[in-house]
């Protein structure tokens, strides 16, 4: 009895939502984001100090070579970084209410792996094809892993368990990484593939990032105006329907949010897994239940833990590159087993 | 009823042994220098001109030989490892195994570059390792002291670490040549590619101790299959028999993998298409499960090398393709 009641303590303290909390790591969040911008643009191959990282954002210069360094290569990347760290752990956010499942991430689920046979087959049939129909194909290929793991999930009988989402995107990852394997290996276009997924961010363009910012600021736009809707649907469906909540609207809307912002991330920076996971549960365990929250403190922490990551992998072993996804998964894969370990009611 | 039994899983296994024998003659008469099921019987008999012998003994059969003998330790393993987690969608692909041989293939390959061509035989050892040290990493992860190992959390484990590991895998692509990497891919997609008879002779040893050995634990399977309480309660000590029974599915599934490359999905799709046909008790299973494994990689070979000639799609990703979307199946079937 005396345990029953103390686990009904913390579950209050878990349905807590801290507003204070959420404002602190908002504003915080930006601050540090921006300092993290400037320390990531000074630090790399060619070293730069913060004066003209300054004067390169403000008053252009464009006879200095360091300036034209974090004009084209250093501010692009970065930005880039910081705008697939938000879409990652926004899509992630979204996916974990909307299911209600503590492990969904657009990698574990099969969309990056969706999105990464839409590229191999834009890389071996379409060589030339620009930057934005590349975002759209890396979409429609997150799209068709989506229907197939939601569909399949949801045919079964006892409906979306965790586990079965999570073997139903292993699957769909297994059976779109042979046809990309087999792609690769007939066009012999493998290693081209893996060093556009392993460079990160490190390729991108301003004219990349002319698509990519309308698209990511409206997805994250859209999920925080939905973001009420998805803390109903997180407590479960009955109850959001019987708040009044369109579900199925409302879940339309969301998948629709979840592709756009995993779509675009990887194919600015292939198949990182483990943002999406890790973020939301971070953001959760400080912010607590309440998705208005939620998603806006995810996106600043996500962009925070690309921003750094980057800077990480760049500098670790110069002047290599050594793959972000790799850094992610160190911290990832024990946390994917903590949470695995943890988890025992609904699995 | 027994009788009945037995009988129906006769009908299945001839069946299937007819399928290989007649898949066998396919796979022989394709390729670029092909031979007529006419042919191949005068050359098993002596008649043979010298050219076609070389190909039948030295380049075919060795080839098909291997290709049985994978598909049917991956199929077995598979067998065990669903009854032993009780989970329908077991393989020894989640265990990691592919993913950890894979890993060291590649570490191999990046550290002594321009190995692909010459040592082979040091690589299924490697393979193996591999593949038995990170079952044995998964395993430990995924144990807790108060219940031992579940058998979900024995699956979301090896989900993770095989994504983990794929995930490093990446960082040693991009150090290798453009021949080496081509190698390393080619292998990890699961292409028979140890096909000569020191392969064959390699991979016999492991077949012909576990697999008596699973024979002799089937009674133990179908108890543990009913359920932890009721086998402890039938007087078995239920986590040292998963114990050993998950040790003989990773020294099977390894060794397969070893000489083929990460073939996944057949220790799925072989004891399922099996257990419909002739029921769940793992004395029939086993065997017929065996043929049926065999049959299913020997025909994903096959199909691999004739699809777009001349050249060749890894038997894994033609198993993958069919493997996979039965998999989905099965889950949307699945009862929670």
């Amino acid at each position: 009895m005396a345990k029953e009641n103390t686990t009904l303590a913390t579950d209050k303290t878990k349905m807590r939502s801290r507003p204070l909390a959420a404002t602190l790591i908002l504003t915080v969040g930006v601050v540090l984001l921006g300092v993290s911008v400037m320390i990531a643009i000074s630090f790399g191959a060619a070293d730069i100090t913060f004066n003209d990282v300054w004067r390169a954002v403000f008053s252009f210069d464009a006879s200095s070579h360091e300036q034209q360094v974090i004009r084209e290569l250093r501010l692009p990347r970065v930005l880039g970084a910081l705008l697939v760290g938000a879409s990652f752990a926004v899509a992630g956010a979204i996916m974990q209410g909307m299911t209600r499942n503590p492990l969904a991430d657009s990698g574990l689920l099969g969309l990056n792996a969706g999105a990464v046979l839409a590229m191999a087959v834009c890389f071996a049939f379409f060589p030339n094809t620009s930057y934005g129909m590349l975002i759209v194909f890396s979409f429609l290929g997150a799209a068709v892993s989506v229907a197939l793991v939601f569909g399949i999930g949801s045919m079964a009988k006892g409906g979306l368990t965790p586990l079965r989402l999570v073997l139903a995107g292993a699957a769909v990852s297994a059976l779109f990484g042979a046809l990309s394997e087999g792609i690769a290996l007939y066009f012999r276009i493998g290693q081209d593939l893996a060093f556009w997924y392993a460079g990160g961010v490190s390729g991108t363009r301003w004219s990349h990032l002319a698509i990519l910012v309308p698209v990511v600021v409206l997805a994250i736009g859209g999920a925080i105006t939905i973001s009420r809707s998805i803390t109903l649907l997180s407590l479960g469906e009955d109850i959001a329907t019987g708040l009044g909540q369109k579900t199925k609207h409302i879940k339309l809307f969301g998948t629709l949010i979840v592709l756009v912002l995993a779509g675009s991330a990887v194919s600015v920076i292939g198949p990182v897994g483990f943002v999406g996971l890790i973020i939301p549960h971070l953001t959760r365990y400080i912010v607590g239940v309440d998705y208005r929250f939620i998603i806006p403190c995810s996106a600043v922490l996500g962009a925070l833990l690309l921003i750094w990551a980057d800077l990480i992998a760049r500098t670790i072993n110069p002047p290599y590159e050594t793959p972000i996804g790799a850094l992610i998964a160190l911290i990832g894969v024990p946390f994917f087993l903590y949470l695995a370990r943890k988890e025992r009611r609904t699995l | 009823m027994m009788k009945k039994k037995l009988r129906r899983n006769m009908t299945v296994m001839i069946v299937f042994i007819a399928l290989i024998i007649v898949i066998f003659l396919i796979s022989v008469n394709t390729g670029h220098i092909r031979l007529s099921p006419g042919e191949v019987f005068a050359t098993f008999f002596g008649n043979g001109t010298d050219q076609q012998k070389l190909i039948l003994f030295e380049f075919r059969l060795p080839r098909i030989v291997i290709a049985v003998l994978v598909g049917a330790a991956l199929a077995v393993s598979g067998t065990v490892l669903q009854g032993l987690s009780r989970n329908a969608l077991a393989d020894p692909g989640i265990l990691g195994i592919n993913s950890g041989a894979g890993l060291m293939v590649m570490l191999y390959v990046a550290f002594f570059p321009g190995a692909s061509g010459g040592s082979i035989f040091f690589l299924p050892i490697l393979a193996w390792f591999g593949a038995a040290i990170t079952a044995a990493f998964i395993y430990i992860l995924s144990y807790k002291r108060d219940e031992g190992i579940s058998p979900t959390r024995l699956l979301l484990t090896g989900i993770a670490v095989a994504a983990g590991i794929s995930a490093f895998t990446i960082v040693l692509t991009l150090i290798l040549s453009p021949e080496d990497y081509q190698f390393v891919a080619t292998w990890m997609a699961g292409s028979i590619w140890g096909s000569n008879w020191q392969f064959v002779l390699a991979l016999l040893p492991f077949i012909a101790v576990l697999m008596p050995l699973v024979m002799y634990k089937a009674s133990v399977l179908n108890i543990l299959s009913m359920g932890d309480q009721l086998a402890t309660g039938l007087g078995i000590n239920v986590e040292r028999e998963r114990r050993w029974l998950l040790f003989i599915a990773v020294g099977l599934a390894g060794a397969a993998v070893s000489v083929s490359g990460g073939i996944g999905f057949v220790g799925l799709i072989a004891p399922h298409l099996v257990r419909s046909l002739i029921g769940p008790k793992h004395q029939f299973l086993l065997p017929t499960v065996a043929v049926v494994g065999g049959f299913l990689v020997l025909l994903a070979d096959t199909i691999g090398r004739s699809i777009i000639q001349p050249s060749e799609v890894p038997a894994g990703i033609v198993v993958a393709v069919i493997g996979a979307p039965y998999f989905l199946y099965l889950l949307a079937r699945s009862k929670a």
